[in-house]
């Protein structure tokens, strides 16, 4: 859900020079940001320099065998990926938030709460579900007298279709969300208007709503096209082979580097072009509000059929992409047994998990306060270019990100490298670059809580800079403050690839350990980890649906 | 406080701005203003928007540090080459035209804000006394969102004063308010300041609002003051068609100087130090025209309106549509003819080149 705030990070803020009088000081506040924006920014800039480094003999036997593969497969993904969360997404939150039916008030903020899911749990749990062995299969055997696969057909689920239905699942909230949210801001006026011309509903959808908030369904779907992109757990689990799980067997499996590297960079190539879908469709948001008026919203009336049929178009991802799993995590933890999970290390780890998820979440969270108020003293061109620079890591993979990292220190030689490659401090310093720009969006939008003239009055009245900074912006944006640190502790929790890549030896967080046992197949063991990930996952999805069922739709301002 | 200018031989008490210059990214908005306000003095500076007013006054606070110029702060230089006090060294108040209320902190504690430094009491009893000044005394435990406009901007009015400014600026601070609500705080803010005793520089874009409120107006046009006076003077004597026009609606004849003076519908005004053949401009107030019926007059009624106080007639003289506003009712018929006496005091001519 902090991905949105992304979109923020690209998009320039005009902003007029509110603190002119410490231009003396410009220089320094400037360098600084300029710095730490390098620090953050040196990994993606490692990958990205690989693109120009010759191709060897490894890259070109990479070139004849698997790449064609990589390509392909990533192709396929974002466009099956894209294709269900846009129709997913777009759909449910048009039916919420134009039409009236029994259950649309809940499903208004449950359909956020596969968020809490990370793609590569659900994949588990769908294959136990849905594999040869799993209760689905032996239950139709059972029920027709088949004895075994050779009587009868079932879609295999560890496929490239398999992938694409479980990403869309738990990637559609993207879209739905920023739909819902561009319907909602649709001046009233325009959809009456379209109905006075003669437009019933569908026709008034497809003629006047869609194309208005087609900016914001582009820059959801991008934005789950990333998230597809960085997915690791998932192609991993189902075996279809992608630039990440290439990156991570060049790596680990081949000992290449630079040819992970390499492929890093080609992946990047794919992200910048959603980058750029993105960006333009952020750029012509601003004119599509014609009018500023906002009424409650009419909502249609559906008939029998058709309120039926909405219910279970927006009940069905809730179901699939969250009640159904959640379910079967809990069935299996208890069958597991509260020994079992508890009697392993599982408390160790769980402590793992806390202690990387909080230090990188404090980092992230000073880092972004640190960058934004010196971007508001001193709104300097280069300074804002630092900042969009730091807040990039968030569009990179966090495999090619791990691979960025661990390239330089390795190159430090042994005396430094042995100290830091495989380090904690390595790690956090991955997630810092890959999560700032969640708390950099978040702290720089609530800054602007604080309006240039509370500043300019508290200097009157006798407060310095820091002064200003403690008194008047520290109380006013500290509910913002912790909401960016639990969202960039959630991520770091989730997080999979770069953890993977980058732990030290024999250090297991939550992610790893889901991510070992399903490998094992040991599914039912898998169950505990998992459930706790979607635990703390489900964290800012209550917040943020909580915000929603607050908002009554159309009363909103 | 009382450093001695080693300058000047007489010490500007106040505030004394110094050709001042600014610019924001290459693009000047001050040039050259020079502007003092005396003690207890209130001035205002007025001019359209996009006239530097609102950054002179921000370069007055310190909130911007003036590319070229000195600023002197009852004898003690804030700005200028090679120095510069900050706004918290300044000891100035500054009134806000969104009001800037802290939202984390009730009335109280913003009125407190700026008196840190005082004893507990001392600070409870300031605050309070402030509040009373204002009327707000009974909102002390409130929050800045429970507030309407007007009592915002009375809170920020106390806690402004409540540090005893040695300077108080004011930027458009009643702006935010609607019609009604703004006559009423605008005179208690008169009051306010006017007991209090502080200098204070205003910034309005609003003529009838300066001249309530200000001992002395300046005008600011294109980073310049254009002139700076009494109200009843620029009023009265205008420099230019820009002053003349800006306190009100005007008539504007052109003509040509001929033998010293400019022929009008109503006669010809002599016109001094202008050059023969010259082209020019006759500004004339509709309160000017004193209107009345006669057969053979030289306008003619297009329409007549009471506007409460006085009534607008629309003449239409030898092809030039003029406006005259005659005191209470005086509604004569379309069409009718009237002669028209102009008062020489309201008239004013200028030379043509300066076309506003």
């Amino acid at each position: 859900m902090a991905d949105l705030d992304i979109a923020e990070t690209f998009a320039e803020p005009a902003r007029p020079t509110t603190l002119g009088w410490v231009a003396s000081r410009a220089s320094g506040w400037t360098v600084a940001t300029i710095v730490v924006a390098a620090l953050v920014g040196a990994p993606v800039a490692v990958v990205a320099a690989h693109l120009l480094v010759p191709s060897g003999e490894v890259w070109a036997h990479l070139a004849d065998t698997v790449l064609g593969l990589y390509v392909a497969n990533s192709l396929w993904l974002m466009l099956g990926v894209g294709l269900g969360v846009t129709v997913g997404g777009v759909g449910a939150a048009w039916l919420v938030t134009m039409c009236r039916f029994p259950g649309a008030r809940m499903l208004e903020w449950a359909l956020l709460l596969p968020m809490a899911m990370p793609a590569y749990v659900v994949a588990y749990t769908y294959t136990g579900l849905l594999d040869y062995a799993g209760p689905v299969q032996a239950g139709l055997r059972a029920l027709f007298g088949w004895s075994s696969a050779r009587d009868y057909w079932f879609p295999e689920i560890r496929s490239l279709g398999g992938a694409i239905a479980v990403m869309a699942l738990v990637l559609y909230p993207y879209v739905y969300m920023l739909s819902r949210a561009a319907f909602l801001e649709q001046s009233v006026c325009v959809l009456e208007a379209s109905r006075t011309l003669g437009r019933g509903p569908w026709r008034g959808f497809l003629r006047v709503a869609l194309p208005l908030a087609r900016p914001a369904i582009a820059a959801g779907a991008a934005l789950a096209l990333m998230e597809t992109l960085n997915d690791f757990g998932t192609v991993h689990y189902f075996a279809v082979d992608t630039f990440t799980t290439g990156i991570y067997r060049t790596w680990l499996g081949m000992g290449q580097p630079a040819v992970a590297a390499q492929l890093g960079a080609l992946l990047m190539v794919f992200i910048l072009g959603l980058v750029v879908v993105e960006r333009a469709s952020r750029g012509s948001r601003k004119y599509h509000h014609t009018t500023g008026r906002y009424r409650q919203l009419p909502r249609y009336r559906l008939r029998r059929g058709g309120r039926l049929a909405a219910q279970v178009f927006c009940f069905l991802p809730v179901l699939l992409g969250f009640l159904l799993p959640a379910g079967m995590l809990a069935a299996w933890a208890v069958e597991t047994g509260a020994e079992a999970v508890f009697a392993a290390d599982f408390l160790s780890i769980l402590g793992n998990s806390f202690l990387l998820a909080s230090v990188a979440a404090v980092l992230a969270v000073a880092v972004a306060l640190v960058l934004a108020y010196a971007q508001r003293l001193h709104p300097t061109r280069p300074a804002r270019a630092a900042v969009r620079l730091a807040s990039l890591g968030y569009a990179v993979p966090g495999s090619v990100i791990a691979v960025g990292t661990m390239l330089p220190l390795a190159q430090l030689g042994q005396a430094m490298g042995v100290m830091l490659i495989g380090s904690v401090a390595a790690l956090v310093y991955a997630y810092l670059v890959r999560f700032l720009a969640v708390s950099f969006g978040s702290v720089e939008s609530s800054l602007g809580k604080v309006t240039a003239s509370m500043e300019a009055a508290s200097r009157t009245l006798g407060q310095g800079a820091w002064g200003t900074l403690r008194r008047v912006h520290a109380p006013i944006i500290r509910g913002s403050l912790l909401s960016a640190g639990l969202l960039v502790f959630v991520d770091v929790m989730k997080e999979l690839p770069a953890t993977l890549i980058m732990r030290p030896f024999n250090f297991d967080t939550l992610a790893v350990r889901t991510f070992s046992l399903a490998g094992d197949e040991r599914l039912a063991e898998a169950a505990a980890p998992a459930l706790a990930i979607v635990l703390v996952g489900l964290v800012p999805v209550i917040l943020l649906s909580r915000a929603i069922a607050r908002s009554r739709p159309g009363s909103e301002e | 406080m009382k450093d001695v200018a080693r300058e000047g031989t007489t010490c500007p008490a106040g505030l004394w701005l110094e050709g001042i210059s600014h610019a924001y990214g290459g693009k000047p908005v001050v040039r050259g203003v020079d502007l003092a306000v005396a003690p207890g003095e209130l001035v205002c500076l007025l001019g359209p928007s996009g006239c530097g007013k609102t950054t002179t006054l921000r370069i007055a606070a310190g909130l911007e540090r003036p590319a070229e110029g000195r600023v002197m702060l009852n004898c003690q230089l804030v700005s200028g080459p090679g120095t510069h006090v900050p706004p918290e060294g300044r000891h100035v108040g500054f009134l806000f035209q969104d009001y800037a209320l802290f939202p984390h902190l009730d009335v109280a504690a913003n009125v407190a804000f700026g008196i840190e430094g005082l004893p507990k009491p001392a600070r409870r009893q300031r605050v309070m006394e402030m509040l009373a000044q204002v009327g707000m005394e009974a909102y002390a435990e409130a929050w800045p969102h429970q507030l309407s406009g007007g009592q915002q901007q009375r809170v920020a009015l106390a806690r402004a004063l409540a540090p005893k400014p040695r300077l108080m600026l004011l930027d458009e601070p009643f702006s935010g308010l609607d019609k009604r609500l703004r006559d009423q705080v605008r005179d208690e803010t008169l009051h306010v300041l006017k007991s209090s005793g502080v200098s204070t520089l205003m910034v309005t874009h609003d003529p009838e609002e300066a001249m309530f409120m200000a001992d002395r107006i300046a005008i600011m046009r294109d980073g310049r003051i254009v002139q700076q006076g009494r109200p009843d003077e620029l009023y009265c004597a205008p420099a230019d068609p820009f002053v003349a026009s800006f306190f009100g609606e005007v008539n504007v004849l052109e003509g040509r100087v001929e033998g010293g003076a400019v022929a009008t519908p109503f006669g010809p005004r002599p016109v001094p130090g202008l050059a023969e053949g010259a082209r020019c401009q006759v500004v004339v107030r509709p309160e000017a025209l004193h209107l009345s019926p006669a057969p053979d007059g030289v306008a003619e009624v297009i329409a007549a309106r009471m506007l409460g106080r006085s009534s607008l007639v629309h003449l239409r003289v030898q092809g030039l549509h003029l406006h005259a506003r005659m005191p209470g009712r005086f509604l004569p018929a379309e069409g009718q003819r009237l002669a028209v006496a102009l008062d020489p005091s309201q008239v004013h001519v200028f030379p043509a080149a300066d076309t506003n």
